[in-house]
């Protein structure tokens, strides 16, 4: 399998007025074209790692690495025109509410024409017909009347695919989709799921899904990192996620009330400071 | 005020909300008995949470009736007595919490509005009571975190020692690990109160751990009215409820969804 990413002691660090906080501490992992899971609490770091890939991170924050390197591509001596290219065009992110994420003044579809006019010279009349398509692969019954919508007058689940019918649009290598699902309900994010992993296999693309919630992510992902703090505390595959050993991983799948298991009071984490280390 | 133990905590009749044309709440009925645990679940724009506020007084009745207790409800606003017997936490713990005031300030509120005095001691019982410590009095929402805010909104609805608490997704802003805390939180205050809770959530798994009945919505209608034994043994009627249960269950490869 050929390695696209190459992660090695990423860190992310913001200033505060207690001087820098580091919100990544040291990440490493590489990707190849496999569906990873990223899973950890709010302020693990999950995000800001997908955000640092992109090249999202806000300008106050520093980055370093010892390598970063999405297919031979140093990520953090990149210009930023070349950066610019790479996001939409070889590496999208999917984000978690289409409600906030889609332009409220813009069409869906010139949205989407616009993703792919930006990373290809295709003409009008070619841009629509791809978008149209590309409406049609993420499920949408009608292309023709969503491509002139706007994502008020969309329900979340049809802005959902809406985004990832244009994130896709430039054919990326590598997806980000940092909870892509979350706002959506349940009956809705499954369709979504099965639409983007449907997707993906086709493609042959890497994906790195990032969410807090662990069982999603192991049915969807071939691996799972488990952050904590900032850090890996656990990697697994997939299939082993019933043998985790670190206890914080067990205790994320733990504490979860389950159809079918009664258990009163439910089992809380008990936060090891050593887990930081 | 006499209670009649008798009838219902909360009885809701053919209760309607129409928005311009729009039912959103059409028609429904329910009775939830005192110290039951109640659970409303549903997709968004099923009712749900339209019902929970049209209880509270933050959705307009267009007609039927809402009974606390067996006593009728002047429907329109509501007043004061209403709300020392019945309060409400909201889903967003940053939303629903005032930036710019202390903790202290936003628990006086309800007492004050009251008139009830005792302030300081009610506070810190308040706060002990959902484990928070007297430190946290001075402090403002920001500085604290999601799960630390949404013991304090719980304690806000608790310190008028209401005897019905109404809880809109009060865990879904939450991690799990906190979401968990939370939850023992809201059954050891029923425990200890013989609190009549009516939860609105969209999870399956954490509706069948609080409650023991609940009511599956969809459209501003309920489905299906069951026990959370039933759920949890699949004895549904409603095909909606089994997508609910089959969605709940995870995403499986290969599996077309049944849209």
């Amino acid at each position: 399998m050929s390695t696209l990413l190459h992660v090695e002691d990423l860190r992310v660090s913001f200033p505060s007025r207690s001087g820098m906080v580091e919100a990544v501490r040291g990440m490493t992992f590489t990707l190849g074209r496999e569906r990873l899971g990223i899973v950890g609490e709010s302020g693990s770091g999950k995000s800001q790692t997908g955000r640092a890939i992109m090249g999202l991170t806000p300008p106050q924050a520093r980055i370093t690495a010892r390598r970063l390197e999405f297919d031979g591509i140093d990520l953090l001596s990149a210009t930023p025109a070349v950066r610019r290219n790479l996001r939409g065009g070889r590496i999208a992110m999917v984000l978690q509410d289409p409600k906030y994420s889609l332009n409220p003044v813009m069409s869906i579809g010139r949205q989407i024409v616009e993703t792919l006019r930006t990373h290809e010279s295709v003409s009008r009349a070619e841009a629509r017909a791809r978008a149209l398509d590309m409406l049609a692969a993420v499920q949408i019954r009608d292309p023709a009347r969503v491509f002139d919508l706007y994502p008020h007058e969309v329900s979340g689940g049809m802005g959902q695919r809406a985004m990832i019918a244009m994130m896709l649009i430039a054919g990326p290598e590598l997806l980000i989709a940092d909870e892509p699902t979350s706002a959506l309900d349940v009956t809705v994010q499954l369709e979504v799921l099965s639409i983007l992993d449907r997707l993906v296999a086709d493609r042959g693309m890497g994906l790195i899904f990032v969410s807090h919630d662990l069982r999603l992510v192991s049915s969807f992902c071939d691996r799972v990192l488990v952050m904590y703090a900032g850090r890996v505390v656990e990697e697994i595959s997939a299939a082993e996620l019933g043998n985790a050993k670190h206890p914080y991983t067990r205790g994320l799948l733990n504490c979860m009330p389950t159809l079918g298991t009664d258990r009163h009071p439910l089992p809380v984490l008990d936060r090891q400071p050593e887990w930081r280390l | 005020m006499t209670i009649d133990r008798t009838s219902p905590a909360l009885s809701v009749e053919k209760l309607s909300v129409v928005y311009g044309g729009y039912h959103a709440l059409d028609e429904v009925s329910v009775d939830i008995a005192p110290g039951e645990a109640f659970g409303l679940v549903g997709e968004s724009g099923s009712g749900k949470s339209t019902l929970l506020r049209a209880v509270a007084g933050l959705a307009p009745v267009t007609s039927g009736a809402i009974r606390l207790s067996g006593e009728a409800l002047k429907l329109g606003r509501r007043d004061k007595a209403f709300y020392s017997r019945v309060q409400m936490v909201f889903q967003d713990p940053y939303g629903s919490l005032h930036p710019r005031q202390t903790i202290d300030r936003q628990l006086l509120e309800p007492l004050a509005v009251q008139g009830i005095g005792d302030g300081e001691s009610r506070i810190l019982r308040a706060l002990d009571e959902v484990g928070l410590g007297s430190n946290f009095r001075f402090r403002y929402p920001h500085q604290l975190s999601g799960g630390q805010r949404q013991r304090v909104a719980i304690a806000r609805a608790l310190i008028l020692e209401p005897a019905i608490l109404l809880l809109d997704e009060p865990t879904s802003a939450l991690d799990a690990s906190v979401q968990a805390e939370v939850l023992n939180l809201l059954e050891q205050v029923r425990r200890d109160r013989n609190l009549t809770f009516v939860m609105v959530t969209h999870d399956l798994g954490v509706v069948t751990h609080i409650c023991q009945r609940l009511a599956v919505m969809r459209s501003g209608r309920m489905v299906e009215e069951l026990t959370s034994a039933d759920l949890v043994a699949g004895r549904v009627t409603a095909p909606y409820t089994r997508d609910l249960m089959r969605a709940s269950e995870g995403f499986r490869r290969g599996e077309r969804s049944a849209a």
